[in-house]
């Protein structure tokens, strides 16, 4: 089973899942902050919304197109707008 | 050596899986790409190939077809027609690519239609269509509670799903009235077929409430969605939720054949011939992209295109018949689930309406048309490029989305500054 980790909290998921199905198995639904400061999650799950978008390996991707593999370092756009 | 694909399909759900099929039993050289990790669709997302059943059958024989390359994980980013070949420039995690096609078969599906209402931005709230995909990429609903609400079939494939998978569905919330719905129900039986799938759905739904003629007022929660208030006649009804799946139809997904210059119907699907032949020589297209009507529509006309594309017109001789059911069932959807202003939220002011920009209905309320909203608001300016907003715009304030442009999918910068390599046939 991939293991990677959320936000520093290391889980494993089923092969085949995607990331977004990983974060919010783990609770971390909310996955930014909108310009005006509100928490928003994932919208259509298929590509179109972008809602999902979070760094997997330094890469700010959809998440919900993104499947999980072993090893990846995943970062909600919540926690790296943190870092500014 | 040729860098040219005889065929490309774009979009790799039931209409473009059999298109290609099709086209290359017809003897072509197929290339067929989608933005998801594996072929299927949204109606087949997860299914495996060689599994029992029609999806199972089609992606094994996809997968083993010496005459056809699958691409997944590539986007569509822009496409220019010519006149013997088209452009069609793709990214994936392997970089900007370009593609020369003799013919492409356009199947890009639809997207889910959502209208704002207070609190639909609260993680929690997602697309109807949208939780499906979610559990089938692994997302686990056991024990979750889930409200499904907005309008269309889909409602009930959703909830019957999501129940299967171990979710407490408390409520199918519709805006169509109960008539209505029982009119799509029987002329769904008159298909083929259609009575049985009719019947294991309304099995797997025993026990939850179906509420025909009711609306959506408003979402709660703080950081999550934690209730969701419904409009039941003069009544309204808060229910406690874990999560709220609504959806208001689908929307053609043509921003690629927009590029191509396919003509578009007055419901903004591409314009077809009886043989899947859009407006643009050597384009054809196929399934919810030419107007929503399900998967039997939907496998249906890929086979005509693929048949048409290939020169294969002696496998046609059954089609149009087919065709004409599936066209009467089509009319009877669109009738049924016809959007009611009386029965759809009602955003306030302060509703956010495009989510990538934080644009609220307030600031939208005084434009008189798309343009003029954009450009002083920059609504559906954000990541998303008004694929949420534009259907949601159309239909809280009857503007036509318009200004489709490259690139229509966010790519890395490093893929423009690099020098595209041309994917040719093996």
């Amino acid at each position: 089973m991939p293991e990677l980790t959320l936000d520093g909290l290391r889980v494993t998921a089923r092969p085949g899942t995607t990331v977004l199905a990983a974060l919010q198995n783990a609770g971390l639904s909310p996955l930014r902050r909108s310009l005006s400061g509100e928490p928003r999650g994932a919208l259509c799950g298929m590509g179109t919304c972008s809602e999902c978008r979070a760094v997997v390996d330094g890469v700010t991707v959809r998440t919900c197109l993104t499947p999980v593999r072993n090893g990846q370092d995943v970062r909600r756009l919540l926690e790296v707008n943190r870092d500014f | 050596m040729t860098s040219e694909w005889e065929v490309v399909v774009v979009g790799a759900g039931p209409a473009g899986l059999t298109a290609a099929l099709v086209a290359a039993q017809g003897g072509l050289q197929v290339l067929l790409l989608d933005a998801q990790p594996g072929p299927g669709g949204q109606i087949w997302r997860g299914a495996a190939a060689g599994q029992k059943g029609a999806a199972g059958d089609l992606l094994r024989e996809v997968a083993s077809h010496p005459a056809i390359t699958v691409l997944s994980g590539a986007e569509v980013v822009a496409a220019e027609a010519g006149g013997r070949t088209h452009l069609l420039s793709v990214t994936s995690a392997a970089g900007l690519r370009h593609l020369h096609a003799e013919r492409i078969i356009l199947a890009t599906g639809a997207t889910e239609r959502f209208l704002p209402f207070d609190g639909w931005t609260l993680p929690g709230v997602v697309g109807a269509g949208g939780l499906q995909a979610m559990h089938k990429g692994g997302l686990d609903v056991r024990g979750r509670r889930v409200v499904v609400a907005g309008s269309g079939p889909l409602l009930l494939a959703v909830a019957a799903g999501l129940r299967r998978a171990g979710a407490r569905v408390l409520a199918v919330a519709e805006q169509a009235s109960l008539p209505d719905v029982a009119a799509f129900g029987m002329a769904a039986a008159r298909l083929p077929g259609k009575s049985r799938e009719a019947l294991a759905l309304a099995t797997g739904l025993l026990g939850v409430p179906y509420w025909a003629d009711c609306a959506v007022v408003s979402a709660g929660g703080q950081d999550q969605l934690q209730s969701v208030t419904l409009r039941r006649g003069r009544r309204e009804i808060t229910l406690d939720c874990d999560w709220l799946a609504v959806g208001f139809g689908l929307v053609p997904e043509t921003r690629v054949a927009a590029l191509l210059g396919c003509p578009l119907d007055g419901a903004g699907a591409v314009q077809v011939s009886a043989w899947g032949a859009t407006g643009v020589p050597g384009v054809y297209a196929a399934g919810e992209v030419c107007g929503i009507g399900g998967v039997d529509g939907a496998l249906l006309e890929g086979f005509v295109a693929g048949c048409a594309a290939s020169g294969q017109m002696e496998r046609l001789r059954d089609a149009p018949r087919r065709a004409a059911l599936q066209r009467r069932f089509q009319r009877v959807l669109e009738r049924s689930f016809a959007l009611r202003p009386d029965r759809l939220p009602t955003p306030s002011p302060t509703t956010v309406v495009c989510r990538c920009e934080d644009v609220r209905h307030g600031q939208l309320q005084p434009f008189t048309d798309w343009t003029a909203a954009k450009l002083q608001t920059r609504c559906g300016m954000g990541a998303c490029q008004g694929r949420v907003c534009g259907p949601a715009c159309e239909t809280v304030y009857g503007w036509r989305f318009g200004g489709v442009r490259a690139p229509l999918a966010p790519l890395p910068l490093a893929h423009l500054l690099e020098d595209p390599s041309t994917l040719g046939p093996p």
